[in-house]
């Protein structure tokens, strides 16, 4: 269990030293959402249909863009082999990875999306059913994304391929979590996708690090 | 330092390594007793480092088997390498962490209840630049932090990669006192290194006399890239 704290609390700290990357990430975020009102026409009506898709899609960018944090780093300076000698077995280390990824991307959305919106004219009543989807559906854009992430260690743009493997690996996270805003306030369809979207975190918590893994020893060749 | 508990023979047969399309090498046997020292010589691109990679369970073997303690490694994969340590010629050093956090890290991930670590930074003399961010460390003092975890969690195998790239005379002493105690207290090591006499009483493994026929190399090597 020593070996778990030790590595979160490495990501993290690493994560908070090096604080310009989770930055770079939530500001892209930020900025994603707020192009669209200027592209689109500043017309209230259209904003508050369409403000659940802006944000989940963002929410996906945001999530592709930090990938290459997950890995890459590890694998270029040899910690990968030091890791995969390690007493945790090489799952375990990318669960760990893993949540350190969610924590300082995922979480952030999450807190973040009532405030945006309001900027795109959402209703008070639909941000708490948006903020729940996207709380119960990061943690599985956090655990697809480390498969793609795994899988391009050592290409030569990793992010422009990792982008490629996983944005349809997002689709039913983006379909069911805009559904859950669309279908709805209060309304039984909208619990159903929010189930949905747990549940895909929930199948994707032991099969992405299995998957993961397996990438990351062929890496290690 | 004290004895190190789990020190057993460890045995290679009849080794081969595949990278890619071509074959580093074949037919490599060793014999490694507790206390014992091997160093592994060869021109660049004899397959030192891939021998070493080998050894160290991050590479898959194209044949031949890997016994420690008599028993295949595959038996116990997860207890072997708890027994060995591996320095690669990469550093695994994180600009934005402390010396210190470093060590404390790796130990942590070994699942070391109580790491030497300030032992292991008295034997690389680190102690003054322990609370620095690494990337303020030159390449030797980066060079010393790597085998200060050698020490810093002991495990009867060493495998180390060029340990001496790097190191000034005084590092180069260090490593040899760190090396010579290590074996004294029963440990084996396995050093891939140009210079023969690194470690006194070592026996010496030359690779490279496997010379590679053109049937080894595909028709368009490059094709790949």
């Amino acid at each position: 269990m020593s070996a778990h704290l030790g590595l979160l609390r490495r990501e993290l700290l690493l994560a908070w030293r090096q604080g310009g990357e989770i930055g770079l990430a939530l500001g892209f975020f930020v900025l994603a959402v707020v192009l669209f009102p200027l592209g689109v026409g500043p017309e209230a009506e259209i904003l508050r249909r369409i403000g659940a898709g802006i944000i989940w899609v963002a929410a996906l960018l945001a999530a592709v863009l930090s990938l290459d944090r997950l890995f890459a780093a590890d694998h270029g300076d040899g910690g990968l082999d030091l890791l995969a000698l390690s007493a945790m077995p090489l799952e375990g280390v990318v669960i760990v990875k893993c949540a350190a990824h969610w924590v300082t991307t995922g979480l952030p959305v999450v807190v973040l999306s009532p405030f945006l919106a309001m900027l795109l004219n959402m209703d008070t009543a639909e941000m708490p059913v948006l903020a729940l989807g996207l709380l119960l559906g990061t943690p599985a854009l956090s655990l697809l994304g480390a498969i793609a992430a795994a899988l391009t260690l050592g290409a030569r743009r990793p992010g422009v391929l990792s982008s490629l493997l996983v944005l349809p690996l997002y689709l039913p996270v983006l379909i069911f979590g805009a559904g859950a805003v669309e279908a709805g306030v209060g309304s039984t369809g909208a619990r159903a996708h929010l189930l949905l979207l747990g549940a895909l975190s929930l199948a994707a918590l032991p099969l992405a690090p299995l998957a993961t893994a397996a990438a990351l020893r062929q890496a290690l060749d | 330092m004290t004895g190190i508990a789990g020190a057993v023979a460890l045995v290679a047969e009849d080794l081969a390594c595949r990278r890619g399309e071509r074959l580093i090498f074949t037919g490599v046997s060793l014999v490694l007793a507790p206390g014992g020292a091997l160093v592994l010589t060869g021109a660049n691109g004899s397959g030192k480092s891939s021998l070493l990679r080998l050894l160290a369970t991050l590479l898959a073997p194209e044949a031949g088997r890997i016994l420690w303690g008599g028993a295949p490694i595959g038996d116990d994969i997860a207890a072997y390498r708890a027994h060995l340590a591996y320095v690669g010629h990469r550093d695994a050093i994180k600009p934005a962490l402390s010396v210190r956090e470093t060590l404390g890290f790796w130990a942590a991930m070994r699942g070391a209840a109580r790491p030497a670590i300030d032992a292991a930074l008295a034997a690389f003399g680190l102690e003054a630049i322990a609370d620095w961010p690494c990337g303020w460390l030159s390449a030797g003092q980066r060079r010393r932090l790597a085998l200060a975890r050698l020490v810093a969690t002991p495990t009867p195998l060493w495998l180390l990669d060029e340990p001496s790239a790097a190191l000034d005379a005084d590092g180069e002493a260090r490593l040899a006192v760190t090396i010579a105690s290590h074996r004294a207290a029963g440990g084996h090591i396995i050093v891939a290194t140009h210079q023969a006499t690194a470690v006194p009483g070592a026996s010496e493994l030359r690779l490279g006399d496997f010379a590679p026929t053109a049937s080894d190399s595909p028709d368009d090597p490059l094709a790949a890239y």
